[in-house]
């Protein structure tokens, strides 16, 4: 099953052109790697899937971009609603400068849940499939800001758990974390996809090989920037990529 | 490239004369402290303490109670802060968060001309309009009382506390305005529970500066308090007249015999003045400080 289809996607800031008819569908309930060369677009396609880009003046967005077989840009998409079916999480973990608590429980509250025990059961929840629980359950009314940033990354992916979404974005989760780290968001990642569909930026190409089901590559050329060159499983693109370009790129030809 | 000695003469003048203006700056404050001290201290010698901080201040008996003005400041500065408060900060976030830019563009300098109205202007204006509102609205016998005054110092202070206030959500980073965006909450959810709250040691210095400004206000307090020396204890303290230290400085300073026991008083009232502003000051600076520290929020 597709979770999210676009059909001749386009980007532009102001006047630059940042994402040239992109067509991919993304399968639900599996773990999407999206790799490229910096600047390629990859943050810009992964922010038009729940609509951040809107927060940006002057960008515009051509095509359409179906999640459930619903065109997210049409008219009466109710933006607040998508971003709650869509969560994100950022390049650089950013807790809000509260306690533990007070960040799982920010969107539970959003939501107009206030009862304190539902409210603690919802981010014990939280923390749990964050695989952070252990952790923090000892003082959950410390501050956010004082975990280690690895912690603070697990957080956020607990903070977004909790307002339960269908789609977890994930722009560069572990470019900011030590390999330990970095391994620890992995298998959190693995676990999540039992029940959430996830898509992940990542300029790691182990990391796609690793923990990803599918792969898709992007690439700019001199006049296009943004352009979706392959798309498959990502056993598939590792190993008997259809594209030479994709081919050159993991082998770390260019890029 | 070599400097030629012109050059390196003219530098070295214009940084003597930075340093020079720099240190009388200091020099300056500590003179005019000394000064205060040297004329204010006399009092706490010559004047019993039980009567200093009694209730009643009725220098032509001998009476030199400041209690009445320090609580009568205190009153007028803590009412106006409390109306100030939420409408500077709401003036802020309106001005940084919700209005289009060209809006900004005209309420940025609007609001700091409102911060070079002369406090006079601001008196006349309270005494002839604002006062007969008042008395007319809650039924007292004049309008001339602390709430007015009140009210007048609330606007004074507010530029203050809304340029400050802008400031602290201005420091706020995007990466939060985006996370709360992205977990679905609304512009205002956003703003109410992220970005306020982001900003709040920020926000507590507007008010302590704000605070700063208005305890020491004299002119327009003095015209339409009322200016009677009684505690401001009881339910209706705000409608009924009220003096501060610093219009009962203003008023009395003017008649009093040099190196007499009420001139020395006068000065006392400068210095509990000075050290109230210097300690709200301090705070202020301290939660800047800490703010600084801990590398932008909180
Ligand atoms: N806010 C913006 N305004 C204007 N142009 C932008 C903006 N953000 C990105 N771009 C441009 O759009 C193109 C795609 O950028 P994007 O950030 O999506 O790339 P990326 O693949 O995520 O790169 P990286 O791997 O470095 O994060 C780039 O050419 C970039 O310069
Ligand atoms: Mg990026």
């Amino acid at each position: 099953m597709d979770k999210i289809r676009t059909e001749h996607l386009y980007f532009y800031y102001g006047r630059k052109q940042a994402l040239w008819d992109i067509n991919i569908a993304i399968p639900e309930r599996r773990i999407t790697a999206l790799i490229g060369p910096s600047g390629c677009g990859k943050s810009t396609f992964l922010r038009c899937l729940n609509r951040m880009n809107d927060t940006i003046p002057r960008t515009r967005a051509e095509g359409r971009v179906y999640l459930d077989g619903q065109d997210i840009y049409s008219p009466d998409t109710n933006v607040v609603e998508l971003r709650r079916r869509v969560g994100m999480v950022f390049q650089r973990p950013n807790p809000f400068p509260a306690s533990v608590f007070d960040n799982v429980a920010f969107g539970p509250r959003v939501l107009g849940l206030y009862s304190r025990a539902e409210l603690a059961d919802v981010v014990e929840e939280s923390l749990r499939s964050a695989g952070l629980w252990d952790e923090v359950k000892d003082n959950l009314r410390q501050d956010a800001l004082s975990l280690s940033l690895g912690q603070q990354q697990r957080l956020c992916i607990a903070r977004v758990v909790a307002v339960k979404p269908e789609v977890i974005l994930m722009d560069e989760p572990c470019s900011a974390l030590d390999p330990i780290a970095t391994l620890k968001i992995e298998d959190l990642m693995r676990a999540l996809s039992k029940e959430y569909t996830i898509v992940i930026v990542t300029h790691n190409m182990q990391q796609a090989a690793r923990a990803s089901d599918f792969t898709a590559f992007m690439l700019s050329d001199a006049e296009r920037t943004g352009q979706l060159i392959e798309f498959g499983p990502t056993a598939d693109v590792f190993t008997r990529p259809r594209d030479k370009r994709t081919e050159d790129y993991i082998t770390g030809r260019f890029g | 490239m070599r400097q030629t000695p012109r050059v390196r003469w003219g530098e070295f003048a214009i940084e003597s004369l930075i340093r020079v203006i720099g240190f009388s700056t200091v020099g300056f404050v500590i003179i005019i402290f000394l000064f205060l001290l040297r004329e204010g201290l006399p009092a706490f010698a010559q004047i019993n303490l039980d009567n200093l901080f009694g209730t009643r201040w009725y220098p032509t008996f001998g009476l030199f109670g400041t209690l009445p003005l320090v609580l009568g400041s205190a009153l007028i500065t803590i009412t106006a802060i409390v109306i100030a408060l939420p409408l500077g900060v709401a003036t802020a976030v309106f001005v940084r968060e919700v209005a289009p830019n060209w809006a900004r563009e005209i309420l940025k300098p609007m609001i700091e001309v409102l911060a070079g109205i002369p406090s006079v202007v601001l008196g006349f204006f309270g005494m002839t309009l604002v006062a007969p509102i008042v008395r007319e609205t809650f039924g007292a016998p004049t309008g001339l009382v602390a709430f007015t005054g009140a009210l007048i110092l609330a606007y004074m202070s507010l530029p203050t506390i809304i340029s400050v206030a802008e400031d602290a959500l201005d420091a706020v980073p995007k990466l939060y305005r985006d996370a709360g965006l992205a977990m679905g909450a609304t512009q205002w959810q956003t703003i109410w529970r992220v970005v306020v709250p982001a900003a709040r040691s920020g926000i507590l210095t507007a008010v302590m500066l704000g605070m700063g400004r208005a305890i020491g206000e004299t002119m327009a307090v003095m015209m339409v308090t009322g200016n009677a020396a009684r505690m401001p204890l009881g339910l209706d303290a705000l409608f009924r007249p009220v003096r501060t230290m610093t219009a009962t400085i203003a008023a009395e300073m003017g008649e009093v015999a040099h190196g007499s026991v009420h001139y020395h008083a006068l000065f006392a009232i400068g210095i509990i003045l000075f050290v109230i502003t210097f300690l709200i000051n301090l705070a202020a600076a301290s939660t800047m400080f800490r703010k600084r520290r801990r590398g932008g929020l909180r």
